[in-house]
């Protein structure tokens, strides 16, 4: 369970969410909003990457300010540019480095990297440099080299806004799949289907808070309404 | 070492990798010690012996050293002036041998395997407060930056030239510093999502 409690972030003068109060037990949960709403800044919230202001923000019990280490085990973050997120220099490393901390045998860790891969697609790409990957093979390894830890919770930060259509759906397919809790920040609506509940984030506030039946809909005529009162897109 | 690795179930592959750095550090200080053309001979052919019990071929060694052309080409003319023809073989002989048995010893040893080794190797400083952690991941994220900044200076100067600025300095650098550190900021964000500060 996510809860966020009197949540306000700025960065320096800039309001960047506003008095925030959620909770988040749903399996699947999107977040939808137009460039600077604040969305970003929101899921960097539910893993401690980013402190709120005012209010506090607990996972699972834990606060992210008091107790970020415990929050962070238990909540993975897949971010937009998988590059940025590689930081070996092969695919079975990377994975593994994500192991490191735990304090494995090197054999159960080769064995969890190796099932890790295969699960993603990548079993074939182990010892392959991960800088020569596709687009779409890095963000699935960035998934794998965050799922191999299994954490509770998955925060993704627009994870395909990056990658060509086929490799959105791949990506999209295995979210779907996945057993942890999911909360997923993106502009591709398709993502959103079968989500237990959707966010739109509009100013730093949650402007509407349902379904994605409802919140698909507002969300558009949130951004019809912006363009045509002469905001930035 | 940017994906240099390549896989195999050979005796060296599977050999620890400390073993393989101590013979490597051996191996220079005997060539050294000994300055003799049968020495840097016989390690030739002992490095040789080495790309065949890994499985890899002759193009693999030729790899390894080709970088260094220039520098032999330099190198033995001066030597043959200086010290004569054994000067020469055994100075560039010796370089050739140590550089194709280190590319051997990154070929055959998992990026991984070599940062467990530093870490081990730098526990000792710990109580001068060194981390063995850091320090290994600095090599991992230093190895790592290379294809990074090759890319990135792609993507600037394509710009660069899409814009007709293909004289102008200031339209590298800047995007190329404005970049790097973009990515040195994402990098940083992704570590501490990964655990890496707890």
């Amino acid at each position: 369970m996510i809860e966020l409690d009197g949540v306000t972030h700025r960065y320096g003068e800039r309001v960047v969410l506003q008095d925030l109060t959620l909770q988040l037990p749903e399996r699947r949960v999107g977040v939808i909003g137009c460039n600077g709403s604040g969305k970003s800044t929101f899921a960097r919230l539910l893993n401690g990457l980013v402190l709120p202001t005012h209010g506090r923000v607990v996972v699972a019990g834990h606060d992210t300010r008091r107790d970020g280490a415990a929050v962070r085990r238990r909540v993975g973050f897949v971010f937009t540019d998988p590059d940025a997120q590689i930081v070996m220099p092969t695919v079975a490393e990377d994975v593994a480095f994500s192991l490191r901390r735990l304090g494995l045998s090197p054999a159960d860790r080769d064995r969890r990297v190796l099932e890790a891969l295969a699960r993603f697609g990548l079993a074939g790409y182990a010892d392959q440099p991960a800088h020569l990957l596709s687009g779409g093979q890095k963000q699935l390894l960035a998934l794998a080299a965050v799922l191999v830890t299994e954490p509770e919770v998955l925060v993704c930060d627009e994870p395909t806004t990056l990658l060509d259509l086929r490799n959105t759906e791949r990506v999209a397919a295995l979210l779907a799949d996945l057993p942890q809790q999911v909360v997923l920040v993106t502009h591709h609506l398709d993502l959103l289907e079968g989500f237990d509940r959707v966010l739109v984030v509009d100013e730093g506030r949650v402007a509407h808070d349902g379904t994605p039946g409802s919140a698909v809909p507002f969300y558009r005529g949130l951004s019809r309404r912006s363009v045509a009162d002469g905001g930035l897109p | 070492m940017i994906g240099l690795y390549r896989p195999g179930t050979s005796p060296l592959h599977r050999a620890p990798p400390g073993l393989k750095l101590l013979l490597l550090a051996a191996g220079a200080l005997l060539l050294v010690a000994l300055r003799s053309p049968v020495a840097v001979g016989t390690a030739c052919l002992v490095v040789a012996g080495g790309y065949l019990l890994a499985g890899l071929g002759p193009r693999e060694a030729m790899h390894q050293v080709w970088p260094l052309r220039w520098v032999v080409l330099l190198l033995v003319p001066f030597q043959w002036w200086t010290g004569g023809w054994p000067a020469a073989i055994v100075v560039v002989g010796t370089l050739l041998a140590l550089v194709a048995a280190a590319g051997l010893v990154t070929l055959t040893t998992r990026m991984t395997a070599l940062l467990d080794l530093l870490e081990r190797l730098l526990q000792p400083l710990q109580r001068f407060g060194l981390q063995p952690e850091r320090a290994s991941l600095l090599l991992a994220l230093t190895i790592r930056a290379v294809p990074v900044l090759v890319a990135t200076l792609s993507d600037v100067r394509d710009a660069r030239r899409a814009r007709g600025l293909e004289r102008s300095p200031k339209a590298l650098l800047v995007p190329v510093v404005l970049r790097t550190m973009r990515h040195a900021d994402r990098l940083g964000e992704a570590l501490v999502a990964r655990g890496v500060d707890d």
